[in-house]
Parts: structure tokens; sequence; C-alpha cells
């Protein structure tokens, strides 16, 4: 590891203390990380949505599919704020009511813990999956190489969310079966990127006396290579947590993702999508959460490509 | 020139092939049985004999395919299960709209992305560059289809009674009619290809109406395509605003620049021959890659918009099981996509020499 074999220069107190201070390539990043705006932006956001996610319980003031029938409330009722001078006799409602007199701001809190697994997990998924596939296309070469990569070609060959659109009437609507499509849709891309780092570490000397000092293929693989050819895998991969949330939530507003009555942002929006006139606020609070949450992670993805791009002065 | 453009399109074929195989094999395992889907459930086992014989359907999977590829050559997707239409004559009738909706998509982004990446370059790290960059930053976050309901909304219903109102949905104003070309040239009963070529124009609103001389017609299309164009292309252009920008700052700080300053040449001609022509690699490349999003943009929005496109179809035929269809459909977007992707390859070879040799 890089970052510990610095550590005695650090501590070695032979120069003036401001020459002196050698950090690590991981400490150089971090602060590298936290003093660009972009990512200090998408990082706010990001903790404050896991906040959210996380709390929502104490949150949100009502169940995310519990009805509040009261007299005077009707069905799709606006939002009503007793701080913006709403009638005190009527409960508070942040964002209003959706068609099934549900607490629509109940509905967005919780609805965040759903985004935010959707996109951790499906990106998980695809980058394990991705990252083997290329490493092992990347480290064997030859036929395997082709064959790999070949059929990522043809996957990277059609629109992503098409895909996923068909994958998903292959497995039937479901949010399990959207977080499927949308993650085997984003694997050639995490492929592509790990095969490329491969290649171009696979060349180095470290590489080569790794071999002559007899280590295993699997070792050289694993131990060597695959940790050092991460860094653009980190990037992409906070990119493709902004589109998997995107695609899920299209998929979900075509009918094809969650079902109701799970409160999924994109479900909300497509279900309530005929609302638009008469209460465009059922459809305006969940996309504004979408753009959001998405927004967070392009911002950190930005951020990150910055901050690890040596090319880059921050 | 001519060696490279064979080798690129060799290199088609296997990918090709890849996609017919992909949507072959996907479309078959769609669970549930077609003949159930369209007969009923209720449809006794020799009506579906008879259905799927005449679909082809109890041959080995292997059999269908080779059948399917053949005709496929010949440029005959089979009949639609749901209505016996020939695909040719539903992706006629459906292609034109999508494509129509892209192309205005790829215009609005292209044209207003670049403009704005340019300005925030040529003012770089002045209020106006950052304002830009935070729209750009918005932009790409947007979920498409609510962008979508969001401008019906403000165009529709907010700015109701002023010059701003635009329609919220449908491809044309209720009651107005277009006839066919088939029928104005009298081509009723035109097979294959020349068919197919004429349905397709036929069916492009605009090229349609253009020829009949309907300019009023054409105007009603226009504007119920400048919404869904807007709500497709936001996206887009938020991407190739900040690609631009970041080649037209690239290429500012190059010598060549420093050296058009020096030699005397006005700032319009040292940004737009010198700088602009430069970064033009980097900014072509990312609007091809956009044509897969605006693809995909375009399936979303139509929903919204209520636009009889081929993502409405797409979403229609996966319901009803119905496998020519869907295949067809899959089959051509990939297509296009790939040919696209091969125009952005070959306008690198042009806009830089260098690629063509290696």
């Amino acid at each position: 590891m890089q970052e510990s074999a610095s550590a005695p220069f650090a501590a070695a107190p032979a120069r003036p203390a401001e020459q002196l201070r050698v950090q690590s390539p991981f400490v150089r990043t971090v602060r590298r990380l936290l003093r660009n705006r972009s990512a200090q932006v998408g990082l706010a956001i990001i903790t404050l949505l896991v906040l959210i996610a996380l709390f929502a319980d104490v949150i949100a003031p009502y169940a995310c599919d519990q009805q509040i029938r009261q007299s005077g409330l009707r069905r799709r009722s606006p939002p009503c704020i007793h701080l913006l001078g709403c009638d005190r006799d009527k409960p508070q409602l942040l964002m209003g009511l959706d068609s099934n007199f549900r607490d629509l701001f109940s509905r967005v809190v919780y609805g965040s813990r759903l985004s935010l697994q959707i996109g951790f997990l499906t990106t998980g998924a695809a980058i394990l999956i991705g990252t083997l596939l290329g490493a092992a296309a990347g480290y064997a070469g030859g036929w395997a190489d082709n064959a790999i990569m070949r059929i990522m070609d043809v996957l990277l060959a059609f629109p992503s969310l098409l895909l996923a659109i068909a994958i998903v009437s292959v497995l039937g609507p479901g949010l399990i079966n959207t977080l499927l499509a949308v993650a085997i849709v984003s694997i050639p891309v995490y492929a592509r990127v790990v095969r490329a780092s491969v290649l171009s570490v696979k060349e180095m000397d470290y590489i080569a006396a790794s071999h002559a000092l007899g280590a295993s293929p699997l070792r050289i693989l694993f131990v060597r290579i695959l940790p050092n050819s991460l860094t653009p895998l980190i990037v992409v991969g906070t990119l493709g947590i902004a589109t998997a949330i995107l695609d899920a939530a299209g998929l979900s507003f075509l009918g094809l993702g969650a079902q109701p009555p799970t409160p999924e942002w994109g479900l909300m929006l497509g279900e309530e999508r005929n609302s638009v006139f008469n209460a465009p606020h059922l459809v305006f609070f969940p996309g504004i959460a979408i753009m959001i949450t998405v927004l967070g992670f392009n911002l950190l993805g930005d951020g990150l490509r910055d901050a690890l791009d040596p090319r880059r002065k921050a | 020139m001519w060696r490279f453009l064979i080798r690129r399109l060799l290199l088609l074929l296997p990918v090709m092939l890849g996609i017919l195989i992909v949507t072959f094999v996907l479309v078959r395992l769609i669970p549930g049985d077609p003949c159930k889907a369209m007969l009923g459930e209720r449809a006794t086992e020799e009506k579906c004999n008879a259905f799927r014989e005449r679909f082809g359907l109890n041959d080995a999977i292997p059999i269908q395919f080779v059948r399917y590829f053949g005709s496929v050559l010949q440029g005959d997707f089979g009949t639609s299960i749901k209505n016996g239409r020939p695909v040719t004559d539903v992706l006629a009738e459906r292609l034109p709209m999508t494509m129509e909706l892209t192309f205005f998509a790829t215009l609005f982004a292209t044209a207003f992305g670049i403009a704005l990446g340019v300005i925030s370059a040529v003012r770089h790290n002045t209020g106006v560059d950052v304002g830009a960059m935070v729209f750009a930053n918005i932009g790409v976050s947007m979920p498409v289809f609510w962008l979508g309901l969001m401008l019906a909304y403000i165009f529709a219903l907010a700015l109701k009674g002023t010059p701003f109102q635009l329609p919220p949905s449908g491809r044309l104003t209720a009651g107005t009619d277009l006839p066919s070309l088939l029928k104005v040239w009298g081509m009723e009963d035109a097979q294959g290809i020349q068919r197919f070529v004429v349905l397709l124009i036929s069916n492009s609103v605009l090229l349609n109406s253009l020829i009949q001389g309907r300019l009023d017609v054409f105007a009603d299309a226009l504007r119920h395509l400048i919404l869904p164009a807007a709500a497709v292309g936001t996206i887009s252009l938020a991407i190739i605003a900040r690609m631009t920008r970041g080649a037209m700052l690239d290429a500012l700080t190059q010598d060549y620049v420093r050296v058009a300053r020096a030699k005397g040449l006005a700032e319009r001609a040292v940004i737009l021959k010198h700088t602009f022509r430069n970064a033009l690699v980097p900014i072509v490349t990312i609007i091809g890659l956009q044509v897969g999003g605006l693809l995909s943009g375009a399936v979303l929005t139509e929903t919204v918009f209520s636009l009889p496109g081929v993502g409405t179809q797409i979403v229609d035929a996966i319901i009803a099981r119905d496998y020519p269809v869907v295949q067809a459909f899959t089959v051509l977007i990939a297509i296009i996509f790939v040919v696209v992707n091969l125009i952005v390859d070959l306008s690198y070879a042009y806009l830089n020499p260098r690629i063509r040799v290696s």
C-alpha cells in the first residue's frame, strides 16, 4: 500500500516542517477533493440524502401508505404549511396529498431509501461483474479478450434504457427485475474501463517484478493490477449511480419497474402524470427529488474526476 | 479514406449479427404464450396449434432464427401477431414520428449546447460562465419525463392565453386532416420497398404537409414538436455545453491561438476559425454519443406527450407479447444507433486526418 509506505517520510524530522509534509497520495486526493466546489456541493447533497433515508421514520410525519381521511381534505389537496398561513385546523401537509389521500412528503422521504438503494445496489453489482469481465479480458488477452469485449460491444449497441426495457419485459415488471436490468445494461461500461486500465497497468515494471518473484497470475491480477487500476472506475461508478437512478425511475414511470404502492419517485410521477394540470404538486416534488439526488452524484463524480486526474491542477 | 470506410463497414457486420441474435433470444425468452395473449386465455389447443403453425412458432429455435435472419436480409420483418399487419407497415407508421422528434431534439441540443459552451469558454470565470455551468449541471440531472410534464404545465396552462402557449400533447390539433401520400399519389396498390418508402415519407407529418403544400398543417405539427423536442434535448444540451466549454478552453491555451492573436486577427476570427475548428473533434464525438440517450429519451417523452412513435409502440407491443414488432423495433433502433456511431467515427477522420492513417 502506497499510503503506509509514505508514513515514515512524513515522520522524518530532518528539514523545516513546511517542506517535510509529504502527504500520501490518498490524503492528497481527499484534500484536493474537499477543496473542489462541485465535490463539496455533491457530498453535502448525498450526506443529506443518506441522513434523510436513515431517519425517514423520524422525519416523515405519516407512514408511506397511510391514508389521511379528514373532513375538508380532498384527494390531491395542495400543500398546507401552517407557517405560510394555512388554516391551523387542517393537518400540515408539506407537499400535499396524492390521489389516494396519502401524504406526499412522507412518500418522497421514504422514496429516498429506495432510490439510494437502487443506485448503490445496481452500480455495485454492475461494477463487480464488469470489473471481473474487464480484468479477465485485459489480463488474459487473446481470444478471451476478443470474446468478452465483442459481447460487450453488442450490449453497448443498444441504447441503455431500451435494452433495460427489453430485459424487464423478459423478466417481468417489478423492482428487483428493474434492478437486474439496469445493472446488466451498465456492465459493459465498467468492463471497458477496467480493461483499459488493466492493459496499461499490466506493462508496468512492478508487474514484471512480481512475475519474476514467482507470484501466481491470480495474485498478480487481484493484488497488483486491480487495486492500481481502480481510479477511473471510482469516477465512472459515481456518475453511474446517477444514471442508474434515472434509468430505474424511467422504467418505473413506464409502469415496468416498482409497482404500487411502493413509494418510488419514478412510479409516483408515472401514477400522477395525468394530474399535472390540476394538481401539479404531485408531479413537481417527486421529480425535484430525483433531480437533486442525481445532481448530487453527478457533482461528486465531476469533483472526483478533477481530484483524481493528476493532469488537472486543483 | 476508402480503405478506412470499408474496414469500418466490415467491422459492423459482427455487431449487426450480434444485435439480431440478442434481440431474437430476448424476445423468445419473454414469458407467456403469444397465442394465449392474442386469442385470449380460453383459446382451444387446436386454435393455438393452428396459430403457432401460421407464425412458425412450432419449429425449433435455431430454425426460427435462420428463417428470421433470411427474411430480415430481404427487408421482411414478418406480420404483427396482434393485428396481422406487416411489421414494415407498423415501422413505417411509427418511425417517422420518433425520427422527427430525435432530429429536432438533436438540433435543439447542438445549437444551444455549442452556443452556451462557446460563450462560457470565452467569458471564462465570469458570472455568465458560472450561470451557464450551473444550468448545465442541473440540466444533466433532470429526468426527461419530468421535464416534459413540467414544460407541458408551464406552456400549456401557466402561459395559456399568451403568445407562448404551446400544445401539451398529440401530433396535430384534433380535427386536422392530412391524407396519406399513398392516396394522393394513387399508389394504394404499391408493394415492397416502394410502399415502405412512400409510407415513411407520408407518415412524417412535416414532410407530407410540405409536399402537399399544407403550410398550416406544417406549422401546427412544428408547434406540437417544440415541447417534446426541448424535453428530450435538454440533457444533451447540457452535456454538449460542458464538453464544448472544456474543449474550447483547452484549445484557447494552444500556441497557434496566441500566434493568431499576435498576427492581429480579429477576436471573432480567432475564436471561430482557429479555436472552434480545433475543438470540434471532441464536440462531434459527444454529439454522436448523445443519439442513444436521445432515442431513449424519445421513448419516455412520447409517453408524456401521447405521440404515436416507436416508444409508445414498443411498450404496447411488449405488453401484448407481439414478438415480431418488439423484435423489429429493437433491431431497428440498435442499427440506427450503430450507424450513427459509424458516421461519428467517419467524421473524426474527416476532421482530424491523423486518424485516417493509423
